[in-house]
This record gives structure tokens, sequence and C-alpha cells, in this order.
């Protein structure tokens, strides 16, 4: 960026690449930036040869990016936060490893592995990607894909939409993702605080990066919420009362309803931001009367319900897994249900415990802690009451499970420090240093990520047909356990030793163990991402031995089991009529669970389309354009996706039929095949007998 | 177990006195002051009750996982055992009961230890100015100023007002008191005092460029008459007029500024004398002078508003 | 959900097909939350206009005394009221089957009266603009601009509805699609009044009492 802007493109010139960079001063800061797009663009051209050679562009384009079936869509979802992952614990090693590196002193320029600046791009990408581009599409992509077939509907009340909010986290996944080679992101953190990350301190493209990708990826997350709400409100299948939902199913409601309330909030201090930075306003600028309180006021009206939005549907996986893993029903739904709905109204209402340390009065913030503590009620109560669930059941000791204790015992000592920042006296402490980096990970990892992959490994065998390998998902599970103890732990000692978060360098040697221990930790994450994908790799290879075609490798008892696996696109063969709550565990327990229906009609799913691929193109467009300022390209993108909406709009689109005959075919030898199965009881769930057909008899939960 | 143990000992070590070479102490679990040392024990009591919830969580989820193991289970099976009032009322009474009593502490200790509220009659006066990557303190009474220094005398209260003239700051003395915000254009404020003589770290906690890491200073308890020498020592010969100001609102850490204003490049404290009594209340006043009012002009006095040009030579990068 | 009475009084969708029927209703549903999730940022904004209307906020640019001109927004308020009003007819004429050309009549009304709104809107904005009132001056002003203007916006995307609510039913007739956004259309054009109202009195008249 150093001459003048052109007017066709923009800012963009020769010079935004880390090449130059590299060109300039050779060292380990400008290799690791050029290393980093380098894998980007070698990555990217080894996917497009690998598609070519396998010729599976046909096939992605016809199966998965035009298609609106929601568990299509989630299974890409997950996909997308899966690969946005990788690059966040790489972050986090580098940042971990360039701390051990970073002692220094006063009078000395900054050492260490990176410098200052690509420290702070480092932390502000890793946070805006773990929470937007990894945590919330993991995150709503398990919704999608498993809401509708525990409520008994075919899809989402939106296809189309839902394909659209894909495209738009997607659009902006891609805007944060190019910022590795073209350009440099911003340094403000992943909260991007005003006035530092205002046009006077801040110029340049960075901020307006992190910007358009929340502004884009928020307008699609909102959309998301509304399609959860309205499918859990008019799509349920007939007698699945609220109350006879899966606890999953009221966690995703509660998500759904703070999406729509939480994301707005985000959307407007963006904009609001994004008016300062580029047409002059004055909202958080030291001068002229902006006041950036009003930033961190509302983005914490967003930032604080975001934070239960992530840890609610883990709390959602971990009841159905605590039950079906333990073999009995669930203690406490209707508890439970109650705790989940009160953390989602409560978590409006503390916001404010973000900026105890702003200079308001001691009462507001006596409320504010009193109403962050008292969030801390239902979270225990949601805890016991999966420990109850677990008490006389017969419990196996499967992936999932490993990552359920490793949160029960884990995510408590997160609770904990939660309590100890919620009372703003020691707040004043500790708020700002790495013993806060220590807590929300320690909430984020355990509860969120270890939620995400339980999920991801207890509902595979759904999606794909076969189990994934459990001795590997145990050690995956086990690496993140420790990896997690090993990075995080130490970040505790350091808070309370004083060490601000986002320091890219320090002067007490007093702090160097810690670093170390930590950064052996940040290796042991990077260990448990290979083990995890070595863990997909190893399962799709022996995926014949471990194919659960009958559907319900694990028993149990909500109406997602009573399908064949994969799950046929339209999911119910015919809508199954609820009769009580955890319908299939009780169909099992009456004997005879996989009787046919009485007759088959013709179904209706959505055309496929490429609505949603043609709006993230230019919604991807629109944000690249205004990040470097191509005007003519952001108005173009611009009209262009109003002109797709208001055609689409005009269009008479006609459902895509499924005839009666195709599904009753499909569907009779799915029910052959369970007739001929022979039953396995939950001992032999791990062998290879494991063919997803249980034995009925031992139902009993 | 094992991890509630390393908690414990994690905490017990960073409470250990500072190692031998560290004599600057930067946590408030070694206080130097009242303030952090309620504060200290505030942190523990919360983490003592906190364990009657906790801890049956972390005995009881082996213990339940041991005993009902698919492989070898003991005890009952219950699979349809859903329901119990009597532990309801336990679940949610336990949390209820405590919180109550967290809460109860809370509110003691924050209307306790609220920062704005002075700690004795008569407290030295001094104001904070935050900079890119510096602290300037002004000792209004006193009429001298310094950069990345704070001298205070043990057992006598005092009040720091912050500002700040950059992006917005926060800063933490650990051993002596916790941290507060400062913004441009207001002021905030820390009311603490040394019980101790010694010397705290301080620093900015909010991030606000390259040179973060190294926004620190130190603050220097002395006894009492100690403090009176330190105020009649030696200072750089330097006034903090509108020329010197300028100069140190540009973006750099105290060495280099101390170059850029001809001194020795040294992290040694920098003293000053006071030019005007009211730098502090200019440096508010700025932000208040813009856009199309009456004092617009005042906002380009003292250093302007905006980010400072960088001094001659590019500092490296 | 045999019987569609007392779900959309004024709907009258035709063939009662419940596929079809049941997807309106998810989608109206849908509809209002959508405007739930826009009342949020109008609310926000509305407190963040209270949050810089203060001098430090106006920060010595034009205040509300120099560039209101209560008139102009009086036959602002005149014109989306009256809209408002208009829209009964495409209710009603929608409901008891008046026919397209009816239909489309009442919407080219509402489009002129949000027409009118919009001129009158925009020629304070110029004209505030003119005396140093420009959202640059001030972050009282950048509020009053983002406030006022996203909904001048919003009616200005109703306008763009009508007009494309007014091809469809060229293109494809007065189906049960289009008789569902039409009346979705309705309850935008009616929440736009509501923050209007708002607007009105929050952002007019109280700097002004
Ligand atoms: C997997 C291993 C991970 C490692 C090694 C890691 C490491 C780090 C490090 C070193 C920082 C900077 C700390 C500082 O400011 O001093 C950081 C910040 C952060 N991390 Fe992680 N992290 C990991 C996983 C995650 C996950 C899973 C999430 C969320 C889903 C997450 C969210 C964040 C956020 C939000 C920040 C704050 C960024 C900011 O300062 O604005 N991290 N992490
Ligand atoms: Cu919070």
């Amino acid at each position: 960026m150093s001459g003048q802007s052109s007017p066709t493109f923009g800012n963009l010139d020769w010079e935004v690449t880390p090449y130059t960079d590299l060109l300039e001063h050779v060292n380990s800061s400008t290799i690791i930036g050029a290393g980093a797009a380098s894998v980007l663009v070698l990555g990217a051209f080894a996917g497009i040869a690998l598609l070519t050679y396998m010729r599976w562009w046909k096939p992605l384009f016809r199966d998965w990016l035009t298609s609106a079936d929601a568990k299509k869509i989630g299974i890409m979802y997950i996909a997308l936060a899966l690969v946005m992952m990788a690059r966040g614990i790489i972050e986090g090693l580098v940042m971990r490893a360039h701390q051990a590196t970073a002692l220094g002193a006063l009078d000395k320029a900054e050492t260490g592995l990176v410098a200052p600046d690509h420290f702070a791009q480092l932390f502000s990408t890793h946070g805006t990607i773990m929470i937007f581009f990894v945590a919330m599409p993991l995150l709503i992509g398990l919704i999608n894909f498993v809401l509708p077939q525990q409520l008994g509907a075919r899809d989402m009340a939106f296809p189309v939409l839902n394909q659209v909010s894909l495209g738009l986290t997607a659009a902006g996944a891609g805007l944060v993702m190019v910022s590795l080679l073209i350009g440099d992101f911003g340094t403000g953190g992943w909260t991007m605080y005003p006035p530092y990350t205002g046009l006077d301190y801040s110029p340049g493209e960075g901020v307006d990066y992190w910007l358009w990708a929340i502004l884009i990826s928020g307008v699609g997350s909102t959309l998301t919420g509304m399609n959860f709400a309205v499918t859990i409100f008019k799509s349920r299948a007939p007698g699945m009362h609220l109350m006879r939902m899966p606890l999953f199913c009221w966690t995703s409601l509660c998500v759904a309803i703070m999406l729509i309330y939480a994301m707005p909030a985000l959307t407007v201090s963006s904009a609001m931001l994004a008016l300062d930075r580029y047409a002059g306003f004055h909202f958080f600028t030291n001068a002229s009367g902006g006041n950036m309180m009003n930033y961190a006021n509302i983005f914490w009206m967003f930032g604080h319900p975001e934070v239960y939005i992530l840890i609610l549907p883990a709390f959602g996986v971990f009841s159905e897994i605590s039950s079906t893993y333990s073999g009995k029903r669930l203690y406490g739904y209707t508890s439970l249900v109650i705790a989940s709905m009160s953390i989602a109204v409560v978590s409006f209402m503390v916001w404010l415990h973000h900026f105890f340390t702003m200079g308001q009065s001691a009462g507001v913030n006596i409320a504010f802690g009193i109403a962050t503590m008292i969030i801390g009620i239902p979270t225990g109560v949601k805890i016991y009451d999966w420990m109850a669930t677990m008490w006389r059941g017969r419990v196996r000791i499967t992936a999932p499970v490993v990552y359920l204790v490793g949160f029960f015992l884990l995510f408590v000592i997160g609770g904990l420090s939660g309590i100890i920042l919620a009372n703003p006296s020691i707040d004043y402490q500790v708020h700002n240093t790495t013993f806060l980096v220590a807590h929300f990970h320690n909430v984020i990892i355990p509860g969120v990520l270890y939620g995400m992959l339980a999920g991801v490994h207890y509902w595979f065998p759904k999606a794909f047909g076969f189990r994934l390998d459990e001795s590997w998902g145990r050690r995956t599970a086990l690496l993140f356990v420790g990896g997690f103890i090993f990075t995080f732990m130490p970040l505790y000692v350091l808070g309370l030793m004083g060490l601000p978060r986002r320091s890219p360098t320090f002067q007490d040697p007093d702090f160097l163990p810690w670093m170390y221990i930590a950064s052996f930790g940040a290796v042991l994450m990077l260990a448990a991402l290979f083990c995890l994908l070595w863990t997909f790799w190893k399962s799709y290879r022996h995926r014949m031995s471990l194919s659960v075609p009958g559907g319900d490798p694990w028993n149990g008892s909500s109406l997602e089991w009573s399908t064949p696996a994969p799950v046929p696109e339209w999911t119910f063969a015919s809508i199954p009529k609820v009769q009580a709550r955890g319908d299939w565990g009780e169909t099992k327990r009456a004997g005879d669970p996989w009787r046919a229906p009485d007759s088959y009609a013709d179904i209706e799913m959505p055309a496929n389309t490429a609505h949603g691929l043609i709006i993230a193109g230019m919604a991807f467009a629109l944000g690249f354009a205004m990040v470097w300022h191509i005007w003519w390209l952001a108005a173009l993108s611009f009209f262009a996706i109003t002109a797709a909406l208001i055609w689409r709009g005009m269009r008479v689109i006609e459902p895509r039929i499924i005839p009666a005959r195709q599904v009753e075919e499909e569907d009779r030898r799915f029910r052959e095949y369970v007739a001929g199965a022979t039953p396995i009881t939950r001992a032999d769930e791990e062998s290879e007998r494991n063919r997803g057909v249980p034995d009925c008899s031992e139902f009993a939960g | 177990m094992f991890l509630l143990a390393g908690m414990t000992a994690a905490i017990a070590l960073a409470m250990a006195p500072a190692s031998a070479h560290g004599v600057v102490e930067d946590s408030f679990l070694q206080p130097m002051g009242p303030v952090a040392a309620e504060q200290s024990k505030h942190l523990l009591r919360v983490i003592g009750i906190t364990m009657i919830v906790i801890l049956p969580v972390l005995i009881g989820v082996p213990l339940i996982l041991w005993r009902y193991r698919y492989r070898k289970p003991r005890g009952a099976y219950s699979p349809e055992w859903e329901y119990s009032e009597k532990l309801e009322y336990a679940l949610w009474g336990v949390p209820v009961l405590i919180v109550i009593v967290l809460a109860g502490w809370l509110w003691h200790s924050t209307a306790k230890l609220d920062p704005y509220q002075q700690l004795g009659p008569d407290p030295l006066q001094v104001q904070a100015i935050g900079l890119d990557w510096k602290w300037v303190f002004i000792y209004p009474e006193q009429g001298i100023a310094t950069v990345d220094e704070l001298a205070i005398p043990v057992g006598r209260p005092v009040q720091l007002m912050l500002t700040t003239d950059t992006v917005m700051q926060s800063m933490l003395i650990a051993p002596l008191t916790g941290q507060i915000y400062a913004m441009p254009g207001m002021s905030t404020q820390l009311n603490f005092s040394a019980s101790r003589a010694g010397t705290a770290e301080g620093e900015n906690t909010q991030f606000n460029g390259s040179g973060f890491g190294r926004q620190k200073f130190k603050v220097r308890a002395l006894d009492p008459d100690e403090f009176d020498r330190w105020l009649d020592g030696p200072d750089s010969g330097l006034t903090l007029d509108e020329a010197t100001y300028a100069t140190l609102r540009r973006q750099s850490v105290l060495a280099d500024a101390k170059s850029d204003l001809g001194l020795e490049r040294s992290t040694g404290p920098l003293v000053m004398s006071l030019g005007a009594r009211d730098v502090f209340d200019r440096v508010i006043g700025k932000y208040h002078r813009t856009g199309n009012g009456e004092n617009a002009a005042d906002a380009e006095a003292w250093g302007g508003i905006g980010l400072p040009a960088p001094a001659k030579q590019e500092s490296g990068q | 959900m045999s019987s569609n009475n007392g779900l959309y009084p004024g709907l009258n969708l035709g063939s009662v097909h419940d596929e079809a029927h049941q997807q309106a209703e998810a989608t109206v549903f849908g509809f209002w939350v959508f405007l739930m999730s826009d009342l949020i940022i109008f609310g926000i904004l509305f407190a963040s206009y209270a949050s810089y209307l203060n001098p430090i906020g106006m920060a010595g640019a034009p205040g509300p005394q120099a560039l209101f001109n209560l008139k102009s927004v009086a036959i602002q308020t005149a014109f989306l009221l009256f809209g408002g009003v208009a829209y009964a007819g495409v209710s009603l004429s929608m409901k008891y089957d008046h026919g397209a050309k009816k239909l489309i009549g009442w919407l080219l009304i509402c489009a002129l009266l949000g027409g009118g709104f919009l001129f009158f809107e925009i020629s304070d904005f110029i004209d505030q603009a003119a005396k140093g009132g420009k959202p640059q001056a001030s972050g009282w002003l950048s509020s009053y601009w983002l406030l006022v203007g996203l909904h001048g916006f919003h009616v200005f995307s109703g306008i763009v509805w009508i007009l494309a609510m007014v091809g469809q039913i060229l293109t494809r007739g007065v189906d049960d699609v289009v008789k569902v956004r039409l009346s979705m259309l309705g309850v935008f054009w009616h929440f736009l009044d509501l923050i209007w109202v708002g607007i009105f009195s929050f952002v007019f008249l109280v700097p002004l009492a």
C-alpha cells in the first residue's frame, strides 16, 4: 500500500503480500508471514488439483454447494470450521512459541519469533477465527445437522436461506483467510476496540478485513438464528410437544433466540466503526464528541450472550451423550430446560462485567457482578444433573464420554475462575491479564470445543454411515485434555503474576518456566489436531468394518436414531407421530420398533440452487472491494446481491418431488437389513459386530 | 484431583515471594498496600467457598465413572430414574446459598474497594497521562513531572487521576491497587496507599500498539523522608512544557523518547519540572475543543489530538 | 392445522393445501422474527442517540435547535402515516379479491406517499448538511444521521419491495405466494410507521423540548 489509490484496483498493488516484507527484511517474523501465505496458496492449488484429478468438481457442485439440505449444509459448516480451526491452533502455537522466546528488556527492541505487529495480527486473527469461524460454524453446523432430525422434520423452515447463511459465513471466513496473502489483518484483538482501531491509529486495511468479515458473517448468523427459531416453532413432527423435545433442541432454541437478539448489537457496533473509518463519522473517535465507551457497551451486549450461544449447544450435546452412554434416562429434564432458558435470559443482563474497570460507580459494578454470579447457579445445576444421569448407570467410556469427563473436571475450574472474575474487586487485578485468557479458554475449550467434538463423534455415523474409530477418538480426546491443561493452567499463574494479555514482550525472567510449559501444551494441542484428522482418515479407510447401516449404533432414544445411516436426504420415510419424550427409546421398549409405515407418499424437497453460492461470491467480492476501496466492484456486487434477491423473489420455485416408490424401495431395503442383522448388546458397541442394530431388550433408558 | 492440586500449587507459587533478582514486585499476591492486600484476601475467600460446589464434581465424577462403568459395574442400575424432588432441592439450593454468600461478599468488597473512594484525608495528588507507550506523572502541588516513575510516600493515601492522550489504556499497579481504564477527554481515578517501602511494577494492560509490551513503569513506595529527598532530588533539567510534551507524545518507549529529548538513551526515570500546573486539564480539554466549536484551535495545542508524526529518523521496526 | 381461521384474518389464501399453508405460516412467523431483530437494531441506535445528546457529544457543532425543521418533520409524518392508511386499501382489496388492478393501484399510492416522505426527508438532510450539520461534524450528528438515515433506507427498501410486488402481480398474478408476501410487506410498512413515531418523539421532539 504505497502509492495513490487507483480507480481500478483501489489500494491494491504488488507490495501488499508478505513476500514484499520478506524481501525487505529476512527474519523469523517475515519468514513465518510468507510461509503462512504460501501454505494458503499451495493449499488452494492442492485443493483445486485434487478436485480436478478426482473429477470431484461436478459432485461437489451438484451434491454439496448447491444443496439446500440442512444436513449437508451442517456438514459443510463443520468442514469449514475444521479448516479454520487448523489455522487457529497453529496460530496459537506460534504465539506460544513467540512468547517463550520473547523475554526482553525495556531499552531494547522486542525480540522473539515474530515482530510485535505480527504478534498482534496473530492474536487478532486467532481470536476472530476461533470465535466466529470455528466455534460458531461448529455449533451452527451441528444444529443444522441434528435439529431437524431430532424434531422429526425433513429440513429447516427456510432451506435456501440456510444456504445463504452458510455462504455468508464462508465469505467472512474467506476474507480472513485472504488477509494472509493480501495485506495485513487488524491488530486490535477480536474485540477491535476503538479508538485504537479508528482511522487515526489503525490506517490501512487491517481493521477493515475484520469489519467486513464480521458484518457479512454476522448477517449470516442472524438469519441462521431466525431459521432455527422458526424451525423449532413450526416444523416439529406431530406430537413433538415442546416438553418432549430432546435437550439439544432446547439449547438450540436458546441459541436461536440469543442469535436473534444479540447479533444485531454486533452488526450495529461494527457498522458504526465502519462509518467512522470510511465516512469520517464520529461515533468512537477521540475527537468531535465520539465516545469509545459506547463501542464497548454495544459490542458486549452482543459479546456476552455470544459466549452462551457458544456454550449452550455443547450443553445440549452433553445432555444427549450423558444419557445415551449411561444407558439411562436424562436426569432432571425439566430442571435442565429451566436452567438453559434462564441462562439464555440472564446472559443478556451481565455484559458490563467485561468492563468493570471503565470507571462507573461501585453500585453498577455490584449489580452486574451479582447478576453474573447468578448465571453460575443454573450452570452448576446442569453439571449436577448430568452427574445424576450417570449415577447408577452403566457408563461406556467411549470417546464422547472422555470429552464429557474432561469437560466436567476442567469446566468447573473455568467456572471457578469465572466466579472470581465476577467480583469487581478482583477483576480490577486480573482483568486484561493472561488470567482472563486462561479463564475464557478454560470455558471455551472444555466446554465448546469438547462438546462439539463429542457431538461430531456421536452423530458422525448418521452423516456418513460409519462410526469413528473409538481408540483414536479417545486418544484425540485425551490429547485435547492434556494439551489444555499444559497450555492454559500456566496462564492463570502468569496472570496472577501480572502479565497483561496480548503482550508481545515481557521483562520478568520468572515468567519463562510457565511460558515453556504453555508452549509444550500448545504442541500437544497441535498433536491432538493431527490425531483428530488421523481418526477421520483411519475410520474412512476402515469404513466397511465400521459401517452401521442399521442407524442406531449407540442404542439411543431420540428420533434421529430411528433412521438408516447414512440418513437419506428426506430423513424420514414418513414423518413420525411422536408419543413420548425419548420417543424412539419408548418405541424400542414397546418392542418391534422397526415397523414399516403403513403407506408412503411423495416427498417434496427443496430443489438444488446456486443461489447461496452466488450470494456468497458476491458478498466476498463486496467485502474484498470495501477493504481495498475498489468502489466500482463494491457497488457492482452490492447491486448484484440485491438483483439476485429480487430475481429469486420473482420466480416461482418448484420443489423437487421424490416419488413415493423410490422412498418405499429404499425404506424397505433398510428394514430388511435391520430384520436380517444380528442385534448387539452394548458390550459389543465398539466391535465390528456393531451394525447399528442394537438389542432392544437391553434398552432400558 | 491432580488438577486441583496443580491449581493450588500454581497459586502458591505465584504467591511465593518474588525471587532474589526480582526486586520489582508485580503481583497483588505480594501486596504492598491495603487495597491489594484486601483483594488477594478476597480472592482466597472466593476460591474457598466456591470449592463447596466444585469439589463434589472433581471427586464425584471419577467415582461415578469407576463405580458405574459398563465393563465392571458395582451398585444398582436404575435406568428409568429421572427425578427426585429432594435431590432437586439440593441441586438448586446449594448453589443458590453459595451465590447468596458470594453476592454478599462481592457487595461488601466492591463497595469497600471502590477505586474512587479516598483512603484518608489529604491524599497526595498525582495525575497520570497515558501516552504511546509511556506514562507521564504530574505532581501539581510539588511542581514536578516524571515519565514512567511514580514515587509515593509510605502511609499517605494517594489519589491518582488518569487520562490518556492517545487510545484507551488501562493502568495496573498490581501490588498496590487494581486497574482502571484511562480514556481521552475523560478522567478516571485510583485511590490507594502503600503500607511498606518497596518497588512495584506498573503497566498498561490494554493493547495499544507495538510498544505495548514495554509500557511499564516503576512505582517506588518510599519512607516519607526519603520521599521528600526524592522530591528535591536531581532532575533532567527539562521542563514539561508544550514542546517537551509534544515530543513525548510521539509513539515511542521511554528510552527512545529520552534520546528524542536529547538525553542519554536509558530506561532510568525522567524527572522534569512542571511548566504549567494545568497540563492535565489542558490535555483533557483538547478533546472538547474540536469540531466547529469556538476554541477549535486549542485542539492543536499540546501536541494536537491525532496520531503524532513520528520522529525524524524512523525508529527501528 | 385444519382450519385457517384466525391465522391471518386478512389473507384469504386460495386452495388451502396443507403444505403450502404451513410454509406460509412459517414464512410469516419468520418475518416477524426478522422484524424483532431489526427492532433491536433501532433500539440500540435510539439508545446511542440519547447518549450523544449532550454538549460533549455535540462537540460545538450545530445542534437540534439550529438544524431541526419541525414543519418538514410534521409533513414527513403525515406522508408516512397516510402511507400506512393507504396500505389498508391493499389489505382490503386482497381480502375481498378486488382484482389485480385495484391492488396495484393501492400499492402505487403507498409507494408515492413513501416517496413523498423521502423527498422531504432528503431535502431536510441536504439543508442540514448545508448548515454544517454533516454527520462528520459531531458524534451526535453521526448518530442522528445513522438512525434517521437507516429508517429512510428502510422506507426506500419498502418502496423497492412495493414495486417488486407490483412486478410479481403483473407476472404471476395474485397467487398464494404473492398474498403472503403482500401481508408481510404490510407488516413491514406499518413497522416503519412505528419506528417513525419513536424517531419523531425521541429524535426530534425531546431535544427541542
Ligand atoms: C487450541 C489451542 C489454542 C491455543 C494454543 C491458543 C492460544 C492462544 C493465545 C496464545 C492467545 C493470546 C493470549 C494473549 O493475548 O496473551 C489466545 C487468545 C485467544 N484465543 Fe486462543 N488458543 C487456543 C484455542 C482457542 C479456542 C478453541 C478458542 C475459541 C473457540 C480461542 C479463542 C481465543 C480468543 C477469543 C483469544 C483472544 C484474542 C484477543 O486477545 O483478542 N482459542 N489464544
Ligand atoms: Cu461475559
